[in-house]
């Protein structure tokens, strides 16, 4: 009878082998799908135990802010409401995380110093995250927000020399402390308007007549043109094969590039685009961080990427400006497939400002540990070398001529030089008079401390000079003060 | 050394297992390194030091590392029983103590087990008994769809923990009266036993069914009928036993989950776990996907102790940590490492009851300790497999780890038959 016990053991061992391999799949072979499953929640649910860090705007005031609840875990709270929506986005059980909040959580919960928090908790003090600070202005938004006065839109503030966002508004907005119940957060994803959507980043809109500044700066940095080149502005040009008009109709004839950009006469930029051609277009734009998502500190869900759509297989796609599709005489005025983001935009008047270096767009400065140490610090960063500074001047010159006597006096501020370029996109059907204003600048012109970028999502008849410019103004002077 | 003095040495690692565990739960809970654990440990080594002394009076020659091995698996059970619910573990510790009296009165009662099968049919009758009393109204109670215990006052206790132990000494008191007339016939060199003694055996069969259908409890019927299956096989010697047996018992466990609600549930639940229908349903796959996330988050080195995530904020996260997924937590916490080492002490048990049986001289005292252990061992099996979907799972518990008073005590009376039958063995094979 002994031969038969030897060989039931025999098939316990193999039981037991096979327990060993299911074991072994769950914790090593298939674990990280198991963790991405998304009826996991138990990561978040280790997280709800941790006081994630607080966020603090530029000037030291709380955007966010962890308090303990009665059961021992913590929740979120945003005192200053909808003021920064967006671009920090919310941290919750339910709807998970977004803008910053989720491009930081693994700092804010203080993943990395995972022997510190066993320490910390040995000493009584419980887990806790790092704290983060922003550029984030709460005056200068609150002016954007108040300017926009409800209507659909964005405003987008960096700084040129660093690329540290000090504004990014974004209408409608939505107060993040709502979506602490289930049935306020999906409430606001039915929501009219998209409230959630960071329109900064995320926002795709013809950029109209601010791509001159991008088709200036490619015709004088490759040296085809300089501000002083003279072009036929005459009105009705053909354009791949199709009459162009300027604004207006009106008939410039003969001008130098400055005074077509001061007026902005599409006709001579559509020429210089068509003589620029596709690849040096191209060159510029991706230069300038087009055909990518949008560079900043932000989900990368939450960042579009600005460029020439074309409608490929029934649905828009991202093509490359060399495409057949593309009529580059139209992109160089912000026309045709051209689709762009407000950040993208600002970045445009960025790397005018700051002498022909794009610095890389961020909001987060730096991580702090419960202890007051520094965990992670973003330095500026230079993203490329878009253009020679002396192209760079020229450029601002002629923004600042728009200013001065051209479309854009309504941003001129006393005592401050600025340079920008209004832009006026036409929506729906021609003739239907549905434009979206924008406005692009930088101040002070000699030394720049602000670039930005103002659009208005739909006006009846509004244009650029008229209605986002004013927006400009008054948030470069909130940030100037 | 002799046996005795070399399971004294056994209980020095249980033992610094209990303190070990215990200030780390400690360090976790309160953030102190309190010297309770010491206390506990010493409380704990103090017990199976007494155990030990009866074990050295009455069975000297026992085998000297079961006793150990089962004190090991009792203490990583209380720690993490601590762990999750400091007072389960005080319930479980106070059944801890009931099953170390029961171990020793077994030991001390029963002198010589042999008098077991002159009461065999009573044996077998009262377990049969004891596998119904859940479904009897009034002390009968269902859990989770199953009819596992009764309730009497304010205890609940389960019977079929019980009755595993009254069945398979039937089973080895019967077999070894006709292992022989079981393979006496042969049919075109096939092995066909009488009718007459084929009967009873199909009779078990039957009752592995009807515990299916009756109790609705798939782990237990497994349980009962691998463990028979086993001792069939052991007294027989005959491979077409265990073959036919496990092909039966496929066919009728196939049936009922097609036919039974509570059976096809749970395989249902296996089959796709992570089904937003199965997983949002009551008695759906819930608790099995939630084993396997937590599971994943344990890895290779887990997590470390108390680091398991349970609840939150009210909602359960882990179902039946305590019981059905300690497995799971044990994995989550101590990763695949820890599990392994854990399933290896198991192992180990096994490798010492199958031991035991290969080392006794009479067939009653191999099948009986091929039967108790390979229903320990088929214990496991159900509810890791369950935890690990290897199997649907079902509700056993994990020998001496789960919280669970009937299964303990259950548990430490086998340990105490294995022991009885060790003594004689070993005492039989010196002289």
């Amino acid at each position: 009878m002994n031969a038969p016990i030897v060989r039931v053991f025999g098939v316990v061992l193999a039981l037991f082998a096979l327990l060993t391999y299911f074991t072994a799949r769950w914790t090593v072979i298939d674990r990280s799908s198991l963790q991405d499953n998304p009826q996991n929640k138990r990561a978040l649910l280790a997280q709800a135990k941790i006081a994630r860090g607080t966020i603090y705007a530029a000037d030291g005031a709380t955007l966010a802010r962890s308090v303990r609840l009665a059961d021992g875990t913590y929740t979120r709270r945003y005192p200053r409401h909808g003021l920064f929506a967006q671009a920090l986005g919310y941290a919750y059980l339910i709807p998970g995380t977004s803008g910053l909040e989720q491009y930081y959580n693994g700092t804010l919960i203080g993943r990395s110093n995972g022997l510190e928090n066993t320490l910390r908790r040995l000493q009584g003090k419980g887990g806790q995250g790092n704290d983060l600070r922003t550029s984030l202005d709460p005056a200068a938004q609150q002016v954007a927000l108040q300017q926009l006065a409800g209507r659909p839109g964005a405003v987008v503030a960096l700084d040129p020399r660093t690329g540290r966002i000090r504004v990014m508004a974004s209408i409608p907005s939505y107060d993040p402390n709502a979506l602490r119940t289930e049935k306020a957060t999906s409430a606001l994803n039915r929501a009219s308007g998209a409230p959630l959507l960071n329109r900064n980043t995320q926002g795709l809109y013809p950029p109209g007549s601010t791509m001159k500044v991008v088709t200036s700066i490619a015709a004088i940095d490759t040296g085809t043109y300089t501000p002083n080149s003279v072009v036929n502005g005459k009105n009705g040009i053909e354009i791949s094969g199709v009459p162009l008009n300027n604004d207006g109709n009106v008939d410039w004839g003969n001008i130098d590039l400055t005074t077509a950009l001061t007026h902005s006469v599409n006709t001579v930029f559509a020429q210089v685009g068509e003589r620029l051609g596709k690849a040096r277009m191209q060159r510029y734009m991706d230069r300038l961080g087009f055909e990518k998502p949008v560079q900043v500190d932000l989900p990368l869900g939450q960042r579009y990427p600005s460029g020439t759509y074309c409608v490929r297989g029934g649905t828009l796609r991202l093509v490359e400006p060399t495409a057949d599709c593309v009529d580059i005489g139209r992109v160089a005025i912000g026309q045709s497939k051209l689709l762009v983001t407000p950040l993208q935009m600002a970045m445009v008047a960025a790397a005018v400002a700051n002498g022909g270096t794009l610095m890389t767009p961020y909001i987060a400065t730096r991580a702090i540990d419960p202890d007051g140490r520094t965990v992670l610090s973003n330095e500026p960063k230079v993203f490329s070398h878009v253009m020679s500074r002396s192209t760079a001047d020229q450029v601002t010159a002629m923004m600042q001529r728009v200013v001065q006597e051209g479309t854009g006096t309504a941003a001129a501020l006393q005592g401050i030089n600025v340079a920008g370029k209004t832009g006026t996109a036409e929506k729906g059907a021609p003739g239907s008079n549905i434009t979206q204003p924008w406005f692009i600048a930088f101040a002070p012109a000699d030394a720049p401390r602000i670039a930005i970028a103002v659009t208005i999502e739909k006006t009846i008849g509004g244009f650029g000079g008229t209605d986002a410019a004013p927006i400009a103004k008054a948030v470069m002077e909130s940030l100037l003060q | 050394m002799s046996a005795r003095n070399r399971e004294l040495l056994g209980l020095i690692p249980a033992s610094l297992l209990v303190i070990a565990g215990f200030a780390a739960v400690f360090v976790q809970e309160h953030a102190v390194v309190a010297h309770a654990s010491l206390t506990y440990g010493a409380i704990f080594l103090g017990l199976c030091l007494a155990v030990h002394f009866v074990i050295r009076l009455r069975l000297p020659d026992a085998d000297p590392y079961l006793f150990p091995i089962v004190a090991v698996l009792a203490s990583i059970g209380l720690v993490f029983i601590y762990r999750l619910d400091d007072t389960f573990a005080r319930n479980q510790a106070q059944w801890f103590v009931i099953g170390l009296i029961f171990f020793s009165g077994t030991i001390v009662l029963l002198r010589d087990y042999r008098v077991l099968e002159r009461y065999r049919y009573v044996i077998a009758a009262g377990s049969l008994l004891l596998l119904l009393l859940p479904r009897i109204p009034g002390i009968g109670a269902q859990a989770n769809g199953a009819y596992l215990g009764i309730r009497l006052g304010s205890v609940t206790f389960q019977p079929a923990e019980f009755a595993k132990i009254g069945i398979i000494i039937f089973l080895a008191s019967y077999l070894r009266d006709t292992r022989q007339l079981l393979v006496s016939r042969k049919v075109a060199g096939v092995t066909v036993p009488p009718l007459k003694h084929l009967a009873p055996l199909l009779l078990v069969w039957g009752l592995a069914m009807v515990l299916l259908v009756f109790i609705r409890d798939l782990g237990s019927s497994l349980m009962f009928f691998g463990g028979f299956l086993a001792m069939l096989y052991v007294a027989t010697n005959r491979l077409v036993f265990p073959v036919v047996g496990f092909a039966l018992f496929a066919a009728g466990a196939a049936f009922f989950a097609n036919t039974v609600g509570h059976v096809k549930s749970r395989v249902q639940a296996w089959e796709h776990p992570f089904d937003p229908h199965l997983y949002g349903k009551i008695g759906g796959s819930y608790q099995l996907a939630q084993s396997l996330f937590a599971q994943a988050d344990g890895g290779v080195w887990g997590q470390g102790f108390g680091q398991a995530l349970v609840g939150s904020g009210g909602t359960t996260v882990l179902p039946a940590a305590k019981t059905d997924l300690i497995y799971a937590v044990i994995v989550n916490e101590l990763g695949l490492v820890g599990a392994v080492g854990l399933l290896l002490v198991y192992l180990l048990l096994v490798e010492r009851g199958l031991r035991i049986a290969i080392l006794a001289r009479d067939s009653f005292s191999k099948l009986l300790a091929t039967g108790l252990t390979t229903v320990i061992a088929l214990q496991v099996f159900v509810i890791v497999g369950g935890v690990t979907k290897v199997i649907p799972l079902t509700g056993v518990t994990l020998p001496f780890v789960s919280y669970g008073g009937s299964s303990i005590v259950a548990n430490f009376v086998i340990i105490a038959l294995l022991l009885l039958v060790s003594d004689r063995a070993r005492r039989e094979a010196r002289s």
